[in-house]
């Protein structure tokens, strides 16, 4: 039972990935990332100051402490631009594609 | 009308007081890094106004927001002019932006509910525009040292992103 679980497990880690987009200096870089359905994002603030990453249709709202990390796991297909609440002038876009 | 007034007035204030600082030159470090700390400081203050006067939840958040950054960037800004051994330098850029925003807070402390929300808003757009102008045009290009210059293109980033989030609180008051 425990078997079969792990099994399932690593099967699915090893499908899912963890893409990382760094913040820095009021900016998400890379500004557009392609994911898959069941991939993880990480954002990783390199700023001295709190930023979020929230989607314009809802989807995530993710909220970044300064030198802090935060991260999300996509779960469905489309196309999501996302910005920072605080820094409206921070804007990102993540391509989400089905497995 | 009376905001674009006093946001003009802002405008001429540190335009012409940055400019007089050094008798008609260009402001120095050390009395850019006193503007600049000024300036921040000046915007916690109306953030404090703000969370004690006002009940909308929107406009408690940005002040939040505001006295969060401001105090993040101002505590970046003395450790900088620390480390350069800069001593921010008084000067008559720094005590107008003081004196306008000693009025502006008198003038916002007679309002409550839905009139102070929107002046305070208002004057937070108003605000960040002439700051961000004043960095722009006269605070970025003056300064000669490099980390002071770097510090000051990201705080204009920040307060650019202010300015947006401003409007944007200010809009939905309408």
């Amino acid at each position: 039972m425990l078997g079969v679980l792990v099994l399932v497990l690593a099967a699915g880690a090893a499908r899912a990935e963890v893409i990382h987009i760094k913040i820095d200096k009021l900016a998400f870089a890379p500004a557009e990332i392609t994911a898959h359905v069941g991939d993880t994002i990480e954002w990783a603030n390199a700023d001295f100051l709190a930023h979020t990453a929230t989607a314009r249709n809802g989807t995530f709202d993710v909220m970044i402490a300064a030198h802090g990390k935060a991260s999300t796991v996509v779960k469905a297909a489309g196309t999501v631009d996302y910005y920072c609440k605080f820094h409206p002038n921070m804007v990102g876009k993540v391509v989400v594609v089905g497995k | 009308m009376f905001i674009r007034i006093a946001g003009a007035l802002a405008a001429m204030v540190i335009a012409t007081g940055a400019a007089s600082a050094q008798g008609g030159a260009k402001p120095t470090d050390p009395q850019i890094a006193h503007i600049a700390y000024t300036a921040g400081q000046i915007d916690i203050d109306a953030a404090k106004q703000a969370l004690a006067k006002s009940k909308n939840k929107e406009v408690r958040a940005f002040a939040q927001d505001m006295q969060r950054d401001h105090t993040a960037v101002n505590k970046k800004a003395l450790a900088l002019v620390k480390k350069l051994k800069v001593t921010p330098e008084d000067n008559d850029t720094s005590k107008a932006l003081v004196k306008q925003a000693k009025e502006k807070r008198a003038e916002l402390a007679k309002l409550s509910g839905a009139a102070f929300d929107k002046a305070y808003m208002d004057n937070e757009v108003a605000y960040h525009k002439t700051v961000n102008g004043a960095l722009e045009k006269t605070l970025i290009p003056s300064a000669s040292n490099a980390e002071l210059k770097e510090l000051l293109q990201t705080g204009l980033k920040i307060f650019q992103g202010h300015e947006q989030h401003a409007e944007q609180v200010a809009a939905k008051l309408k």
